[in-house]
């Protein structure tokens, strides 16, 4: 019997048009679970991907100016909105450090990868937000590596902390002020793909993108999981 | 025996911040003497940790391990058909999965059952005190309860005192309401008075933090932790310890005596890793008693087939009978509360109740209509002009509410007259004088366990000894009429004083 994966529920198998069409394989979710994803959809901001009815948010014409009109990050795509059911998910993945918990997203982050970035993906670097040593060691996986894995088989380093993820506590003001917690480690010059689980306030991605571009890195992207 | 170990003299920065918080310091040499291994070994003896739960420097953990006072021990084991976790006992395989590690650069499984309780690797084993056991202080006359029991918790105590000193086990099968934690005092003072280590396991942390204060009054100069899933005593270094049955899977061989309160609830009565957890934090010479007042199937089986000892507890500590339950019919009552509408026997009751000053406990079938029922309400007690003047303030609660703790210590200071629950409040928490309504007892949440816990809800106190139970259905279920019935046999039993087996 497959049961979900996230609740441990069994899963029978359900007859959708999907799978009468294409024969999916079937979700590692049950249809509870499966319904409390929530995916971004109409209008978002063509930066962040956050549902927006401008075409640029506001948030992003403060970071456009705060880069004097050289935002680093061409484009940040996010499949899913950050609910209370993603949040929890996140949790147990990463910070509980269920592992296989991440495979959820293995087809739908590839697929969304094709969609969105097919007119890079030949050239692209796929670099996923490096986490420092002392955590790696803690939580033993990187859940940014893990997402960039699902999309490529050449997963690069290119980039190591000098400062910790302590962020993760901050102010947004804070964090918009901080200093880059990234050294480059490996000169890119072909386009990137950056890899993270949550967009929260662009800073982390931003920061990244800048070192890399003032490494001669020609154009910055991201794909994340997630747009809190 | 004297051990004095020199620890090396190189230490990483990292390990002296840790120590700090850790009370322990320690200059360029440690000399580890009796004293302090028994300090180590109140907080280690009796468990089974990861590294990490141990809270130690790295050196210190280190050399304890190379001196083997801590001694690893494999975390998972896989023969040639299962894999086990040894620290929740799990070997269903889809709670396994395969970990890419960072840490020692391999694949390998880890358990998925357990890991709220922090992750279980098989690169990482689990560590067990094998240094010099703990001696648990003798304590003189601890009990400061200066209460008296009645005749029929009396004879329960006397039972139970008995199989403490026999190392066996027994059931107390004691209504709700019938002063169970009393009945352990006695039990529990004959095992301090002889050195023992005890646990209170529940499988609800509602039911802890209850537990925890009343225990603390009865033995005032008694160290007591209470362990939970976010508590703050969570190191678990007490003579005396009130723990969820989820935190027992920390421990092994710790207890001389094991009580586990509510045997019969969620998640206990069917989560093998829990039953084995408990049985695992028995030391091999041990005594083991279950309280129950609604037992399940399988304990009711195993009294009548004499393989559990048990006594049975009639009667409520105020020699009042139990309140049995009232059905009343309301036609479409699941429709009708869907669509917002409160049944029109629910609001005559509300109007007809024989003491409106009592508090009202209300049990709702789910979260949502827990949520719905309080909004329903609140309008119903605004413009309904008998209800109004009663001025009722109203709340609910239910599992995921963050804010459950202080309503419910909100509801007990008279903030709040009405408290609509899931069933959450089924049972372990006492409200002195509360009537009692079930919206929609038809629901299969509601089975008759949870039924009998829930009418055990009313007529708490000795100034207040009787209170309404009323079972709103629409369809009587055979959990209602069970229920029912159970109640009036033990009501039953109890006048014809038939108390104890044995007699
Ligand atoms: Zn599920
Ligand atoms: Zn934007
Ligand atoms: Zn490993
Ligand atoms: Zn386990």
């Amino acid at each position: 019997m497959k049961r979900c994966l996230y609740c441990q529920e069994a899963i029978y198998l359900r007859v959708t048009w999907n799978n009468v069409v294409q024969l999916n394989s079937p979700s590692s979710l049950c249809e509870l679970c499966e319904e409390k994803l929530e995916w971004i959809e109409g209008k978002r901001c063509v930066v962040c991907s956050r549902e927006s009815p401008a075409n640029c948010c506001y948030d992003c014409k403060r970071w456009s100016e705060f880069y004097n009109g050289k935002d680093p990050l061409i484009r940040n795509y996010s499949l899913f909105t950050y609910n209370d059911f993603m949040k929890e998910l996140i949790t147990t993945w990463k910070y509980r450090g269920d592992y296989v918990l991440g495979t959820i997203f293995q087809d739908v982050f590839k697929q969304q990868y094709k969609k969105n970035y097919s007119f890079i993906m030949k050239q692209a670097i796929v670099l996923p937000i490096p986490l420092s040593e002392e955590r790696l060691l803690e939580r033993c996986f990187n859940q940014a590596a893990m997402l960039g894995q699902f999309i490529s088989n050449d997963v690069q380093i290119g980039l190591s902390r000098t400062l910790s993820e302590k962020q993760a506590k901050k102010s947004r003001f804070e964090r918009i002020t901080m200093k880059n917690p990234f050294k480059q480690t490996e000169r890119l010059n072909k386009p990137v793909v950056l890899v993270d689980d949550i967009y929260t306030t662009g800073r982390t991605l931003r920061h990244a993108a800048q070192l890399l571009t003032e490494n001669g890195c020609p154009e910055v992207y991201s794909l994340t999981l997630c747009r809190a | 025996m004297k051990k004095i170990i020199q620890l090396f003299k190189q230490r990483q920065k990292r390990d002296m911040d840790k120590t700090c918080s850790s009370s322990v310091k320690y200059n360029e040499q440690l000399i580890l003497d009796k004293e302090q291994l028994q300090q180590y070994a109140a907080r280690y003896d009796g468990k089974l940790l990861l590294e990490e739960e141990f809270y130690l420097p790295t050196s210190l953990f280190t050399l304890l391990v190379r001196e083997k006072i801590i001694t690893p021990t494999p975390s998972i084991t896989a023969s040639f058909f299962t894999t086990t976790c040894k620290r929740c006992h799990q070997s269903e395989p889809q709670y396994f999965a395969t970990i890419h590690c960072a840490r020692c650069e391999k694949p390998h499984l880890y358990c998925r059952s357990c890991i709220r309780m922090g992750r279980v690797m098989e690169c990482t084993p689990l560590y067990e005190w094998t240094g010099p056991p703990m001696n648990w202080p003798v304590h003189r006359a601890p009990c400061s309860w200066q209460g008296e029991l009645t005749k029929a918790q009396q004879h329960a105590a006397n039972r139970m005192v008995k199989t403490f000193e026999a190392r066996c086990s027994l059931l107390i099968w004691a209504v709700t309401g019938s002063g169970k934690t009393e009945m352990l005092f006695p039990t529990i003072t004959a095992a301090l008075e002889t050195g023992k280590r005890i646990c209170i396991a529940s499988p609800r942390a509602d039911v802890v933090r209850e537990l925890v204060p009343r225990l603390q009054a009865a033995f005032s100069s008694i160290p007591i932790q209470g362990l939970y899933g976010g508590s703050r005593d969570n190191d678990g270094t007490a003579q005396l310890l009130v723990s969820t049955t989820h935190q027992l899977l920390r421990f092994k061989h710790a207890f001389d005596l094991l009580i586990i309160d509510e045997v019969d609830a969620f998640p206990y009565h069917q989560d093998l890793t829990l039953q084995f957890a408990a049985s695992r934090a028995r030391k091999e010479e041990s005594s083991l008693v279950y309280l129950t007042a609604t037992p399940r199937k399988i304990q009711r089986q195993q009294m009548a087939m004499n393989q559990l000892d048990y006594v049975f507890v009639p009667a409520r500590f105020h020699g009042h009978l139990l309140p049995v339950p009232k059905f009343i019919y309301c036609a479409k009552l699941q429709e009708r509360l869907v669509s917002d509408e409160l049944p029109k026997e629910f609001i005559h009751w509300l109007h007809t109740r024989k003491k409106p000053s009592r508090q009202l406990l209300v049990f709702a079938s789910t979260i949502t209509l827990a949520n719905k029922l309080t909004e329903v309400l609140q309008t119903l007690f605004q413009h309904d002009y008998a209800l109004h003047q009663l001025q009722y303030n109203i709340t609910s609660v239910h599992a995921g509410d963050e804010k459950r703790e202080e309503k419910v210590a909100a509801f007990r200071r008279h903030d709040y007259h009405v408290l609509i629950t899931t069933t959450i409040l089924e049972r372990g928490v006492t409200f002195p004088s509360v009537d009692v309504a079930v919206l929609d007892a038809s629901h299969d949440v509601f089975d008759e366990a949870a039924l009998v816990q829930i009418s055990g809800r009313a007529g708490r106190s000795q100034a207040d000894p009787t209170g309404e139970v009323v079972f709103f259905h629409d369809g009587k279920t055979n959990s209602m009429v069970k229920a029912q019935a159970d109640i009036m046999k033990m009501n039953r039993r109890a006048r014809e004083k038939i108390v104890g087996e044995d007699e």
